[in-house]
């Protein structure tokens, strides 16, 4: 049989090729100074999380620059259909961060944003360049403490079983997920559990769970039921919009809990190796 | 936002409570998923056959309109009857003129989602016309008047135990939970109509332009009986079925079963091309093709939702969705659940009557993930949420558009935008917020009904890092 070729298509040949090229992800050698980039639920509800990972960037001895006129990714108007609404917002967010440095992001789901969605929410306008070059400079900030920063930790904390909740973002956009299990393969007295169906979506998903409670609350019942059933002291999340939603249902529902509520992984690990002090929140 | 019941809400609630049907569907795509892991144990080359599979599709969806007047040639000249619809009504005007002419009064039908599209059994009812469903997942499906739940297989939905009852109260035989003897009584019964029939109906897999093939994949054999056995076969297919080569079809089955119900390879590939011959000794004395439009023109025109259309009907992404396995496929109330139900329906009946399909979804990307044509079923998601917000509803061609632009919605984003536009009022209004914290309502349904209100921290990380850049 003859062989035949297709048309060559290079844009899609291009998209196509992301799940292929992932391993070969680039990273940049260790900087002097990164951006925080804070998120909106960690500015309102979150901060411990924000903080811990900036002193975890100090703490691997790189200096920490915050513009405070940042505010959200633009996400929430995004996913709900409101481009021009998100494009404005993801405007002004891209107009903060001037200098050439590396901008880490304490969220898979804010970064997956602004990693993959705001080329494509500027292509074909006067700021696709710009969205292309800043979204090259995005990066999640386990990820980026594991693969830049290479930072040592010393846990100082007393042997526990933790379960790790790892988010849909990123999994699949920020590709990200063993970094949050690297940063806890460091601190010797921790034991990390996986829980059953790791790989499944907690039913957060923003408008999603207030839009269809019922699915999403099943969603996260099921994902509670995993994860407790690692009878792990507690889980963590590197993600707000999951740790939100499936302590927030760990709360409501004590008596189906084996399991303490949950925190964010930076806090975690920042207080396991010294650097934030007291219980989980 | 808005959180007003519609039937889709009411449907997914009613779904979710539904404890029997959760468990039915929780373990049987627990056991497809497990199923598909096993056949694509290589990841590379999973890969590579996904990115040759999506390149075929896309390939015969860029060629189209010529794909399709050279599938028309090639099958005319075999002695193929082609007729081409718009939309259902023509589809069923169609084939109910051929079962006139043929003065048919029984179809046996072999598997076909198009043919639950356009609604032929009711409508074929109404001309006093039976149709009769084959196969097994269909014909359990038909008996408890129902419609399928899942596009592979229809009767998900109920286990061994549920078949059991059905069988013996709708057809009185025995009452025995055990799929073998289930089989064999169900087969006995679609034999005698088999051979009754006057008119065989199938669907098509794939369609090849270059020689004029109808390529049907199937398990049973009932695909195969019914389109030789009756001595008029109708097939009947969405126009972006077609592919352009023959060799085209190999990545594709490959991609089809495994991705489906994790076979290797199905039992029957089914290749059709033409009519019975002067000295052939069976196969049908007439064939027709019905090609179908339904909305599908209206993806085609528009470079980003045209991917939809390399759909190849495997259903993986279904099986992989949170959403599905939990509400099942009825509670979508459309023909195509799932995934890719939520992203094709809105363009076969309108946004505007499928409006909740776009949102309901987290946007986990599961789907995407497993999708052996590399649809980027979320990204697909998004477009289509905006365009039930569409501004300028004229301006799109995708039907339905700019159902959502009206009431508060658009007016809260708005407010949403300007608020965090500016670094200044956006930190004036979250310092503000967590001043007030203790005014912080303890619900906020629905929210809440399920959990607790994630309290506002007493100082914003802005605040905080602000009162270190002054230290
Ligand atoms: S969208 Fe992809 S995964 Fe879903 S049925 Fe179509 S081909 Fe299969």
């Amino acid at each position: 049989m003859p062989v035949h070729h297709f048309i060559p298509d290079d844009s899609l040949v291009d998209s196509l090729s992301d799940d292929l090229s992932s391993p070969l992800k680039l990273y940049p050698s260790k900087p002097k100074k990164v951006y925080v980039f804070g998120t909106c639920l960690v500015d309102l509800f979150y901060p411990e999380a924000g903080m811990s990972g900036v002193l975890l960037l100090e703490h691997a001895g790189v200096e920490v620059l915050f513009p405070q006129d940042q505010t959200c990714c633009g996400q929430p108007a995004y996913t709900s259909g409101y481009k021009e609404e998100a494009r404005s917002v993801a405007l002004a967010q891209m107009s903060l961060f001037n200098e050439e440095y590396p901008i880490v992001v304490p969220s898979g789901s804010c970064g997956g944003m602004m990693k993959m969605h705001y080329p494509r929410l500027f292509e074909g306008t006067e700021y696709d360049q710009q969205a292309q070059e800043f979204s090259e400079r995005i990066y999640e900030l386990t990820d980026f403490l594991v693969h830049v920063c290479d930072l040592p930790l010393v846990d100082q904390g007393e042997q526990t079983k933790i379960a790790l909740h790892t988010s849909c973002s990123s999994r699949r956009e920020m590709k990200t997920t063993d970094s949050g299990k690297a940063l806890l393969k460091q601190l010797k007295n921790v034991n990390l559990v996986e829980p059953e169906k790791v790989t499944e979506c907690c039913g957060f998903g923003g408008a999603f769970s207030v839009r269809h409670p019922e699915i999403s609350n099943a969603m996260v019942k099921d994902k509670l039921d995993h994860l407790s059933n690692t009878k792990a002291d507690t889980f963590l999340s590197s993600d707000c919009g999951c740790l939100m939603n499936i302590k927030g249902a760990a709360e409501k529902d004590k008596s189906a809990l084996t399991l303490r509520s949950g925190e964010h992984l930076l806090s975690f690990v920042a207080r396991r190796v010294g650097l934030i002090e007291g219980g989980s929140e | 936002m808005n959180t007003t019941t519609d039937p889709f809400q009411e449907r997914s609630e009613a779904a979710v409570k539904d404890k029997k049907l959760r468990a039915n569907f929780l373990s049987a795509m627990n056991g497809l998923m497990e199923k598909r892991d096993l056949a694509f144990d290589d990841k590379t080359q999973l890969e590579a056959l996904r990115i040759l599979g999506a390149q075929v599709r896309q390939n015969s969806l860029v060629k189209l309109p010529e794909l399709l007047v050279e599938l028309e040639t090639k099958l005319i000249q075999k002695g193929v009857q082609v007729h081409w619809a718009q939309t259902p009504t023509e589809a069923v005007d169609i084939i109910q003129s051929i079962t006139l002419k043929e003065k048919a009064t029984k179809i046996i039908k072999g598997k076909s989602m198009v043919s639950e599209e356009i609604h032929l059994n009711d409508k074929m009812e109404q001309i006093g016309v039976e149709c009769l469903e084959s196969d097994l997942g269909e014909y359990i499906v038909q008996l408890a008047k129902e419609t399928p739940s899942h596009i592979v297989m229809p009767a998900i939905h109920k286990n061994t135990a549920e078949i059991a009852d059905l069988l013996h109260e709708k057809t009185g035989i025995e009452r025995k939970e055990d799929a073998l003897y289930m089989t064999e009584q169900a087969r006995l019964q679609l034999r005698q109509n088999f051979m009754e029939a006057d008119i065989g109906l199938s669907g098509v897999n794939f369609a090849v332009a270059e020689t004029g093939t109808l390529c049907l994949v199937e398990n049973e054999g009932n695909g195969r009986l019914t389109t030789t056995v009756p001595k008029t076969h109708i097939a009947i297919m969405g126009i972006e079925k077609v592919v352009e080569k023959l060799e085209d079809t190999a990545p594709l089955l490959s991609l089809l079963t495994r991705s489906a119900t994790g076979q290797p390879i199905t039992t029957y590939f089914n290749m059709i091309s033409g009519p019975r011959k002067e000295d052939e000794l069976d196969g049908p004395e007439s064939v027709h093709l019905v090609l179908l439009d339904h909305g599908r023109t209206q993806m085609y025109q528009d470079d980003e939702l045209l991917d939809t259309l390399r759909c190849i009907r495997c259903a993986a992404c279904m099986n992989h969705c949170p959403v599905y396995t939990r509400i099942g496929g009825h509670a979508y109330g459309f023909t195509y659940p799932g995934p890719i139900g939520k992203i094709l329906m809105p363009h076969l009946e309108g946004l505007d009557e499928t409006q909740s399909l776009p949102t309901a979804s987290s946007l986990c990307g599961a789907c995407a993930e497993v999708c052996p044509v590399k649809i980027p079923i979320p990204d697909l998601l998004v477009r289509l949420r905006e365009e039930a917000n569409h501004p300028n509803a004229q301006s799109s061609n995708v039907k339905g558009a700019g159902v959502k632009r009206r009431g508060m919605e658009p007016v809260i984003w708005s407010m949403w935008r300007w608020w965090h536009q500016g670094g200044t009022r956006y930190r004036l209004m979250t310092t503000t917020l967590s001043r007030l914290r203790f005014l912080q309502p303890g619900t906020l349904s629905p929210w809440t009904n399920t959990r607790t209100l994630p309290k506002l921290a007493k100082k914003t990380f802005h605040q905080q890092m602000n009162a270190r850049a002054k230290k």
